[in-house]
């Protein structure tokens, strides 16, 4: 039997980030990139609280201020979401021409 | 029980959050079409009281707060570098927001909420903290270049703006994470004893390059400067104004505080820092892409994007140079860049007009006969930009590439004379443009209105005091940095 | 042995949820695998004992937050996403950028040092030891949070209310849509403005 260590977790998380990266890179519509983006703070969550088994609280705290940002960011990302859509009638990114990256 | 002293140690940033508070509560109380004046002034009170507390502070230096935040003469040049900025572009926003109909509430409560955000960035020595603290500046910068809402291209701006930023600020998240991880603290002094301790483990470089490549993008520099064209073009003229310099020079703080507190042993013992390679190469990218993006535009404010790239590119090489000299160049670099930008700046949100029509080259022709006073403060502030003596931008530049001869950063230093050699010419076909030709069209010429006035006074002043007296505040430099080292 | 299970369990489960946003085409299908990729990782969070943080995951996490995403799909009425060109850049540079990136990491975090083994069980992160953490400790970035979510408050009021004019009265509709028309994103208030300066 394997036993779990931290490893595995920072593994899972790194699984994660990878993807959520690979979704803010290809996806198209922004509900989906916004949600790509809330991938990759979880991922950084699962971090802070395996490492948090290592080096005490504060990494747990400081995965409940990531999810106060990643509240906080989502209110104001749908908020600009909302006024762009007003003007666009679209949710997709290739009509705001963003493919510069 | 927290001591007194502690307050006063954050007073600058309660001083702004009061007042921002105060401008949301009065702000219903008036009536919406003659609100901004007096929410204005509020505003302005406020961020001149901000200005106040941080010189206040200087009695009061040492940690508050279980040491979240330190204030020292690194966390105070920069507290005045931000407020003042704010103040400004307060001031010049008075008429701006009576043309384009912007809410003033709003704008003028983020702008302090913004500012409170860019000035913990300064003191702040935690990682926790400066996250929340860049979060706060970037959430109001973000808003703010969506504030013209009737035009598409400032919500499409916002937009942009916002996915790639919150994107770098995810990958900033994931590299304190993994620093958390390596060291296993987020407190900067701690984390430095743990990898002077333990050496840097691997896990330690990739934190490293993960926190650079969120940082990298807040300052615009290369290869992460993508969305500055675009986001500046269609932002609210002095929102960028505001977001070309505050933000980013708080930014900038931060990753001086990081990258050099981190590895302040290695530094002092005369090596390379681990980071050193990435900053060398983020410096001379983006000093060469923002210098050849800024030949071929014809927009104005675009033009000065890509001249904000290339000075994020003249401010990392003051990173890559020898440790003390650097940062005190890369300080001075810094208020400078603020004094002359925000100028530049705020006198083409003023030329443009109501809806930013007039932005292009072609409507800059004959200003020099339209509006003589306008055409030379705008002059000012270019050949600052270039680094003509007498000028602030010469100092800054002087210093920066000294300090990086200093450190034998020679081939740095040639791309660096290179590059604002090929930079002299982008902004010298605007000054030609006013002066030499003729109008191809009827522009009207307006009156300027009292703060844009005293805005632009007070950057022409800090633009030719610091190129003519640049010691005060250099000698300030150099001990900030020498408290940052220590 | 249980924890190995239920380990592998929820973390394969998280991973093919991430995977499953990224595959599919409608914005609610995405939504609802990043629910229940949030779901397995509060599992993951109670296997390691932060039993506080796996509350607020399920509670602002796939709670709040994912209610509002579902509730901004719906009300934008988003639909298929269109397959579309112009990703090239990023299938040839960004897949294979990630992937030697996620290898990397992968490769630093095998070496990484004193990755100590997780028992279950041992409970670690009760509220209490947070909140005390929250109100003494981190009490300044605490408090200071307060205004990143005022910030957002306000961001979200101002960018989602409607655009109202000062200066005109609400002009009836064709009219203002023959304006904006004319005028492409302004409609014209330089008028209005000149005017008034040279009064």
């Amino acid at each position: 039997m394997v036993p779990i260590t931290t490893l595995h977790y920072l593994v899972v998380a790194a699984a994660l980030f990878v993807l959520g990266t690979i979704g803010v890179l290809t996806r198209r519509n922004v509900v989906i990139i916004l949600m790509s983006i809330e991938l990759i703070l979880n991922a950084v969550n699962l971090n802070l609280v395996a490492f948090s088994r290592l080096y005490g609280l504060h990494g747990q705290v400081f995965a409940v201020f990531v999810i106060t940002d990643a509240a906080a960011e989502a209110a104001v990302g749908l908020g600009i979401l909302i006024a762009f859509f007003r003007n666009k009638e679209t949710v997709n990114m290739d009509e705001v021409d963003l493919l510069k990256w | 029980m927290i001591a007194t002293a502690d307050y006063i140690r954050i007073l600058p940033e309660i001083v702004l959050t009061l007042f921002g508070l105060i401008v949301m509560f009065v702000d219903p109380l008036l009536p919406e079409s003659r609100n901004v004046k007096p929410l204005g002034i509020i505003a302005l009170i406020g961020s001149l009281g901000a200005v106040a507390a941080s010189i206040y502070q200087m009695r009061y230096p040492g940690p508050a707060f279980w040491n979240f935040v330190v204030v020292d003469n690194f966390s105070i040049f920069f507290h005045l570098l931000v407020t003042i900025a704010a103040a400004l572009v307060i001031m010049a926003s008075f008429e701006y927001l009576r043309v384009q109909e912007i809410r003033a509430g709003e704008y003028f409560g983020l702008i302090l909420f913004g500012t409170v955000g860019m000035a913990l960035m300064s003191s702040a020595v935690e990682l926790v903290l400066i996250f929340i603290a860049l979060e706060i500046s970037s959430i109001s910068t973000y808003i703010l270049a969506g504030f013209r809402r009737r035009d598409a291209g400032s919500v499409e701006s916002s937009l942009k703006y916002f996915l790639l930023g919150s994107f770098a600020t995810a990958f900033f998240l994931y590299g304190i994470a993994l620093m958390f991880g390596a060291t296993g603290s987020t407190d900067i002094p701690q984390i430095a004893s743990a990898l002077r301790l333990n050496g840097a483990p691997l896990l330690a470089y990739v934190a490293y390059a993960l926190m650079f490549v969120g940082l990298g993008f807040k300052i615009a520099s290369a290869p992460f400067h993508v969305w500055t064209p675009d986001v500046y073009e269609g932002a609210p003229s002095p929102v960028v104004a505001f977001m070309s310099t505050a933000p980013k020079m708080a930014v900038f703080a931060v990753l001086l505080r990081i990258l050099f507190v981190t590895e302040s042993p290695s530094l002092l013992a005369g090596s390379r820092p681990v980071w050193f390679w990435w900053v060398w190469g983020s410096a001379a990218v983006s000093m060469t892409l923002g210098n050849l993006g800024a030949l071929v535009q014809n927009n104005v404010k675009r033009m000065l994007a890509y001249s904000a790239i290339a000075h994020a590119g003249y401010l990392l090489v003051a990173f890559a140079a020898a440790p003390e000299a650097g940062i005190s160049a890369a300080m001075f670099y810094a208020a400078s860049y603020t004094a002359m930008n925000l100028g530049a700046f705020i006198v083409v949100s003023h030329f443009a007009n109501a809806g930013e029509r007039y932005v292009t080259l072609d409507d800059y022709t004959g200003l020099g006969r339209r509006s003589p006073l306008l055409a030379m403060t705008l002059t000012i502030f270019l050949i600052s930009l270039i680094g003509i003596p007498a000028t602030a931008g010469f100092f800054a530049k002087f210093y920066v590439f000294s300090a990086a001869l200093k450190a034998n950063l020679v081939w740095l230093t040639i791309i660096a004379v290179v590059n604002s050699a090929i930079g002299a010419y982008y902004y010298l076909r605007v000054i030609v443009a006013m002066y030499m030709r003729d109008s191809t069209q009827e522009i009207p010429v307006m009156r300027v209105p009292a703060g844009v006035t005293a805005t632009l006074l007070c950057s022409v002043a800090a633009v030719i005091y610091l190129g003519i007296l640049p010691g005060r505040v250099l000698e300030f430099a150099t001990r900030s940095a020498q408290s940052l080292l220590r | 042995m249980l924890h190995l299970i239920l380990f592998s369990v929820f973390a394969v489960i998280a991973v093919a949820g991430a995977l499953n946003l990224l595959v599919q085409r409608h914005p609610i299908s995405s939504a609802l695998s990043l629910i229940v990729v949030m779901g397995s990782l509060a599992v993951e969070y109670l296997l390691l004992g932060a039993e506080f943080v796996a509350a607020i995951q399920v509670i602002i996490y796939a709670g709040a937050i994912m209610v509002l995403f579902v509730f901004v799909i719906m009300l934008l009425n988003a639909g298929v996403e269109e397959r579309t060109k112009g990703s090239k850049v990023a299938l040839i540079l960004g897949f294979p950028a990630m992937l030697v990136g996620g290898l990397l990491v992968a490769w630093v975090l095998l070496r990484a040092p004193n990755v100590g083994s997780v028992n279950v069980g041992a409970m670690y992160g009760p509220p209490k030891a947070i909140g005390w953490l929250l109100f003494h400790d981190f009490l300044l970035p605490f408090e200071v949070t307060s205004v990143l979510v005022l910030i957002a408050i306000m961001g979200a009021v101002v960018l989602a209310s409607p655009v109202r004019s000062r200066f005109s009265r609400p002009q009836p509709e064709p009219e203002r849509q023959a304006l904006k028309a004319a005028a492409g994103t302004e409609p014209a208030h330089e008028e209005t403005v000149t005017a008034r300066r040279s009064s």
